[in-house]
């Protein structure tokens, strides 16, 4: 699957808190653009790929957009963890020759509609019996409680959590697409900010976003005809480790080496480069605390060095990693990490906002702290 | 041994706005052992493992023959959070209180989440956050949260050196 097929068309909605349009009407604009970007009919597209959250389905955007007959349809569980899923499944759909055009998209009213953890009739009565009681209730939570255990383990800070939060606010202020494009943030807005889930603050936590986005994948041999410069998925990997038990992940033996260590061992295994060579990481940031447990898991550095690695600017532009380019899920937009992919794609062809020079490598991730999934792109 | 039958909660709120536990097949048994004072955890009747939560059959050696062991009640605070809103209603109106991972003296990868109180009754966020410390030791006490028929018994932890 090596370089077998490219993201050639990437799309996009506006984001906002609140966006007047449906998320249907969303959906379809957001790959409208992305077969634009392209130069692709719609018509051709004969694969979609999505989330199982998403609450568009195929039939609806394929009679929308005036797809073709469609041959292969797919979509991933696990919220954010499946983004990358979505274009690996396209990837593997097109390389064993199921289909020749695929579309993988995420449309989500998160930022005006309903906070999912409120909605106390869908939750599963596993694991919710062993946590919801108790008053365990948001994904702030679930992950400030595995953000404690992390700190207390390593050594960790609050100051690391911040150089997280900030290296991505600084991109979001570099790209007017972003919701924080105009919102500067300071170590002091940082220190003094009201907790949601102590030790996680707010600026630990992800944006909530109106938006949709889209990306189209082909054929390597069918990108080389496309109008933009073919982005390869050069590997793609998902991972559910063995005892995982999701953003609870309190019941095993290792609670802190999540699905990230299991998805990187299967995408390193696949490729021709290795962590040393990433040019630019577009690492999933529902939290501030996943991006050091994500740096460990995808292999930047040794086991409790993740918080220890973003000091001194790495996460910058001219840092070691620089990270979420666009401002990620903290601070361009949560839309369920699917920015993330178009950001990468970005950054290879070289029109990022905050473009790293002559990146040709890039790391995309899914969310961490669930069964999760990650991309390996180049140019 | 048999588990007794498990509880019913078809109601999932407390009347002050409390989530009770909706027990599926696997986790009913513990439910019931604790509104009898007993803190149990489901293990392999084969090879003895035990495993947290309760699930259909043993992941180590896959025998479907199970049984509950009495754990000693005491654990560790392995970490906690303390939240604050935005919450659910019953939680906002309590908050900040603290929720807390306990690991079991018995069995440090057995893990169990429940909160920090002052006395068996009381209420959330009734221990002040500093007295909250990783590694700190804790024993099982058995609340009773709801009214009527939706009566569950809950597992929260009292600091052993308040």
């Amino acid at each position: 699957m090596k370089d077998a097929t490219a993201i050639v068309g990437i799309g996009q909605t506006p984001f906002a808190k609140q966006l007047p349009e449906s998320e249907k009407t969303l959906a379809c604009r957001a790959i409208l653009a992305a077969l634009d970007d392209a130069g692709i009919a719609p018509h051709e597209v004969d694969a979609f790929a999505s989330y199982t959250m998403e609450e568009t389905d195929e039939v609806e955007v394929a009679k929308a957009i005036g797809a073709g007959d469609v041959t292969f349809f797919s979509k991933v569980g696990y919220g954010g963890g499946g983004s990358c899923a979505t274009v690996a499944h396209l990837a593997a759909a097109i390389a064993t020759g199921q289909a020749t055009v695929g579309v993988a998209w995420r449309s989500r009213k998160r930022g005006s509609g309903a906070r999912p953890w409120k909605n106390t009739t869908v939750q599963l009565p596993t694991p919710a019996q062993w946590t919801r009681p108790f008053g365990l209730l948001r994904p702030a939570d679930e992950i400030g409680m595995l953000a404690r255990r992390y700190m207390h383990e390593y050594g960790a800070t609050r100051d690391h959590l911040f150089n997280v939060a900030l290296a991505c606010r600084n991109r979001a202020n570099q790209n007017p697409a972003a919701m924080m494009y105009e919102r500067p943030l300071t170590r002091e807005m940082y220190m003094t900010a009201r907790w949601i889930s102590e030790p996680l603050c707010l600026f630990d936590n992800c944006l909530e976003t109106d938006g949709a986005l889209a990306c189209v994948l082909v054929s390597a041999d069918r990108a080389r005809d496309c109008r933009r410069r073919p982005v390869y998925v050069h590997a793609a990997a998902q991972g559910l480790p063995a005892q995982h038990h999701g953003m609870v992940n309190y019941w095993n033996d290792d609670p802190l080496r999540g699905p990230a260590w299991t998805a990187a061992q299967q995408l390193w295994k696949h490729a021709d480069f290795c962590p040393q060579d990433v040019d630019v990481a577009q690492i999933y940031d529902a939290f501030t605390v996943l991006i050091p447990l994500s740096l460990e898991g995808y292999g930047f550095c040794g086991r409790g060095e993740g918080a220890a690695f973003t000091e001194g600017g790495a996460l910058e532009i001219g840092g070691r990693l620089p990270l979420n380019t666009s401002g990620g899920g903290l601070s361009e937009a949560y839309v369920h990490g699917f920015n993330l992919i178009t950001e990468g794609v970005r950054q290879l062809r070289g029109t990022s906002t905050a473009q790293v020079p002559d990146a040709a490598t890039c790391l995309v991730t899914a969310g961490e702290g669930v069964p999760t999934s990650a991309l390996l792109l180049r140019s | 041994m048999s588990a007794p039958t498990a509880p019913t909660a078809l109601t999932a709120l407390t009347k002050d706005g409390l989530l009770l536990p909706v027990p599926d097949d696997d986790g009913a048994p513990f439910w019931s052992y604790a509104a009898a004072g007993e803190l149990r955890v489901q293990a392999c009747a084969g090879c003895g493992t035990r495993r947290f939560p309760p699930r259909p059959c043993c992941p180590r050696c896959q025998s479907f023959d199970t049984e509950w062991q009495r754990m000693s009640g005491r654990g560790r605070i392995w970490s906690y959070v303390i939240a604050h809103p935005p919450l659910l209603p019953g939680y906002a109106r309590t908050a900040p209180y603290d929720v807390l991972v306990v690991e079991l003296a018995d069995d440090p990868a057995i893990r169990l989440v429940g909160n920090l109180v002052a006395a068996p009754d009381a209420p959330l966020g009734s221990v002040p956050a500093a007295r909250l410390r990783i590694g700190a030791p804790v024993k099982a006490v058995f609340p009773v949260l709801g009214e009527g028929e939706n009566r569950v018994t809950v597992v929260r932890w009292m600091l052993e050196r308040p």
